[in-house]
């Protein structure tokens, strides 16, 4: 017994003295940081985990970057792993961080999530070099920023807005797009005379359906209500509410295709995209990439040429901005230890030419200014007008908030959605999701 | 243990003293260690470590980052935010009891009746078995994106149902929140009736011919001889089946997770206790939740075995065919 017991207390000894250990190390800053004369003077291999996993032209053209940035500087080797973007962002990138082996580069969504990496000591502090690029990229790049300082950068930044089908909306005699929610609400009404599904949701995917919800709220709340609920988690001003008293007035018009509760956001022919890619539905409210996401679901594979994009209308009374826009991008963070290299890789990624490179493939709006240039696609390059005029931009809420009370609001939303939950509903599942 | 010592002690050898009885002790107790201290080793990384892992994660609250540190005890099973307070998790609870239950009523009686006129002699016996089977031997991931096609508003299953006059039967197969569990109870009975098809075959194929042949000289029907001979004669088989399906309908997963969406399941119409697990604990990122949400589905699969086996298995293992009536 007292062997065991021995034993037992030897076990926990080396148990905590590594644990101990192991939390100095990454306590710690690891490897002293390199001097700028140290760049590029050992061979590094850089590992990068994106969110491009099917083929297509962002994944040709990361892998060109890699290759790009190897040539130019030979001591620097890159590996690219990529993964489905759901199983990258909530599987494989926080196990990775979790076991201390994580990549040096990887996708990065900003929001609530890099605050939780942050505070969790995950990601490279990269504010000093980068400062000329974060003044270039303007208020987007402060999604990447926790406290003022920088821990990643934006590739890909847009706002969200309505994707229409111009034929659709001639046929059923609807002049432009609509500027004010009377306005839509009155094209609503003329697409379903002409027997035209006017606005299709992937509301089974949850997320597509809170972004009703986030647009009436951004109508609906000044923009001091958006920054004390996002900061502050004070959900108390009564335009929250008010957003979903919106949502419930409008789903009452039944704008939606049927059965909407089954319909995924962007896989397969039925998913909302779907529909609109293949006219059967009239419009879809989603953000910048939703054009990429049409055209690898039509018959020829290709972006339909009826497409065109508007905002988000205006709400009479609401106490919000009535110009400011919901939006988000895509961007990349270093891990705490990545070689100095890293940095200088997430700059690469932003300098002028890579950025046209991107804008080029189509796959989203570039943050650097001018590169907006190398946009082929007349919608996207619509969207980049309008994020660069846009009265303020929101990021998406279920971002912003982080995982775990941006999923309780999206399902409150999408119970609002199914007729099963209200307004006051969204308000509790906020304020009560942080219990778990 | 004794036996097997015995059978392998070395005989006499060139130290014959040694072959005393502490000797003889002390090499099986070598040999038991030798022998399962590789299992032991896997079995308590990969099961026992796990397992404990997840009881003591689940008394934290985790975002997954970093070690956990926030003690919270009991609460995320019994806490008001518990799981076991939560509506959703109650309906997870309510799904996999309506699929247990249908599945033991359908596919059971269903696969009985099949396997039963599959065991009489015909042209064509082979093929009719091997098309029965089929839907087990596809991956849950294919049936659930099939079933999701086949069953979309105004796809194949509407157009049958209009075709036979049934039409004022449809509704949203997979979005009519009241109907969901019951379209997911469907799609498992078509995959796994199969499963139990086949073992009750292979029990069917034990059955001694002489019994029936005898029975049909006595002048007893088919249908009495199956009722009381036959069936009574797989009732082994029957009852390995009810166990296997129980716990497979406690943790089904897969052809929930694929066929029905992420709204419809967090709305409560079609979640399992594991499709539940895997919403919070990783897409909500609520670590401890999840793992305590783990640790329920676990217990309740424990006590489901363990009661089983006490009181429906205990005469199939201990090897009488038909022991004690009841």
């Amino acid at each position: 017994m007292t062997m065991k017991r021995r034993l037992g207390a030897v076990l926990a000894l080396v148990t905590t003295t590594t644990l101990a250990l192991s939390a100095c190390s990454s306590g710690s800053s690891g490897n002293p940081p390199q001097s700028k004369s140290d760049l590029y003077t050992h061979p590094v291999t850089l590992t990068w985990w994106h969110n491009a996993n099917t083929d297509g032209p962002l994944k040709t053209y990361w892998q060109k970057v890699a290759d790009d940035f190897h040539a130019l500087h030979p001591t620097v080797t890159i590996q690219i792993t990529a993964v489905e973007t759901n199983d990258l962002q909530r599987n494989k990138i926080p196990a990775a961080l979790l076991s201390g082996n994580p990549p040096d580069v990887f996708q990065a969504w900003g929001g609530g999530e890099m605050v939780e990496q942050v505070q969790s000591n995950y990601l490279k502090d990269i504010t000093a070099d980068t400062k000329d690029i974060v003044t270039n990229i303007g208020p987007a790049a402060s999604i990447w920023a926790v406290d003022g300082k920088q821990y990643g950068l934006p590739f890909d930044f847009g706002i969200e807005g309505f994707w229409y089908n111009k034929d659709l909306f001639t046929q059923a005699g609807i002049s432009g797009p609509p500027a004010t929610l009377d306005d839509l609400n009155a094209d609503i009404a003329k697409l379903k005379q002409a027997n035209i599904t006017p606005i299709s949701v992937g509301a089974g995917d949850k997320w597509p359906a809170g972004h009703w919800w986030y647009n009436f709220a951004l109508r609906e709340c000044s923009a001091q209500a958006l920054s004390d609920a996002g900061t502050k988690q004070n959900f108390d001003d009564p335009c929250f509410v008010k957003a979903g008293q919106d949502l419930q007035t409008f789903l009452a018009t039944k704008p939606f295709q049927q059965d909407f509760l089954a319909t995924p956001g962007q896989t397969g022919a039925n998913s909302s995209a779907g529909l609109v890619a293949n006219g059967k539905a009239a419009m879809e409210l989603m953000g910048a990439w939703d054009g990429g996401v049409m055209g690898s679901l039509t018959k020829d594979q290709k972006e339909p040429g009826f497409l065109s994009w508007f905002p988000f209308p205006s709400v009479s009374g609401g106490a919000g901005n009535q110009t400011a826009d919901m939006g988000g991008g895509d961007g990349f963070a270093c891990s705490k230890n990545a070689p100095a290299e890293c940095v200088e890789f997430l700059k690469y990624i932003d300098s002028p030419d890579v950025q046209k490179g991107f804008a080029g493939t189509g796959a989203g709006i570039p943050v650097v200014k001018g590169a907006e240039l190398g946009l082929a696609d007349p919608v996207l390059q619509t969207i980049a007008k309008a994020t660069q005029s846009a009265g303020g931009i929101q990021l998406w809420l279920d971002t912003q908030f982080g995982a775990t009370a941006g999923t309780a609001m999206n399902d409150a939303i999408v119970a609002i959605f199914a007729g099963k939950g209200d307004p006051q509903g969204v308000v509790t599942a906020l304020k009560q999701a942080t219990a778990r | 243990m004794r036996p097997a010592g015995r059978l392998t002690a070395r005989p006499a050898g060139p130290r014959p003293r040694e072959t005393t009885r502490a000797a003889r002790t002390r090499r099986k107790w070598y040999e038991i260690i030798g022998l399962t201290t590789p299992a032991v080793v896997v079995f308590s990384m990969f099961v026992l470590a796990p397992m404990a892992f997840a009881m003591y994660y689940s008394l934290y609250k985790w975002n997954g980052y970093g070690w956990p540190t926030q003690f919270k005890g009991l609460e995320n099973y019994f806490g008001p935010f518990g799981a076991f307070k939560d509506p959703i998790f109650r309906d997870a609870l309510r799904n996999n009891a309506i699929i247990v239950v249908g599945s033991l009523l359908i596919q059971g009686p269903l696969a009985l009746g099949i396997a039963l006129l599959l065991n009489r002699k015909f042209r064509g016996r082979a093929v009719f078995r091997m098309l029965v089977f089929v839907p087990y031997v596809l991956a849950e991931v294919t049936v659930g994106i099939m079933w999701q096609l086949i069953l979309l508003r105004g796809s194949v299953a509407d157009s049958i149902l209009s075709s036979l006059g049934l039409g004022h039967f449809i509704t949203g197969w997979l979005a009519n929140l009241n109907v969901v569990i019951w379209t997911m109870l469907f799609i498992l009975t078509w995959k796994y009736t199969g499963f139990a098809l086949i073992l009750f075959l292979a029990g069917l194929a034990n059955v001694p011919e002489e019994l029936t042949e005898a029975a049909a000289i006595d002048g007893a029907s088919w249908w009495q001889i199956q009722r009381h001979i036959t069936i009574p004669l797989i009732g082994s088989t029957i009852r390995i089946w009810m166990f296997l399906s129980i716990i497979g309908a406690l943790q089904v997963f897969d052809v929930i997770w694929v066929a029905s969406t992420p709204a419809v399941r967090s709305l409560g119409a079609s979640n399992t206790m594991a499709t539940y697990m895997v919403d919070h604990g990783f897409n909500e990122r609520q670590w401890g939740y999840g793992n305590a949400v783990a640790v329920i589905l676990f217990v309740i699969s424990l006590l489901a075995a363990l009661v089983f086996q006490r009181f429906v298995l205990r005469r199939d293992i201990e090897g009488a065919q038909t022991g004690r009536a009841r």
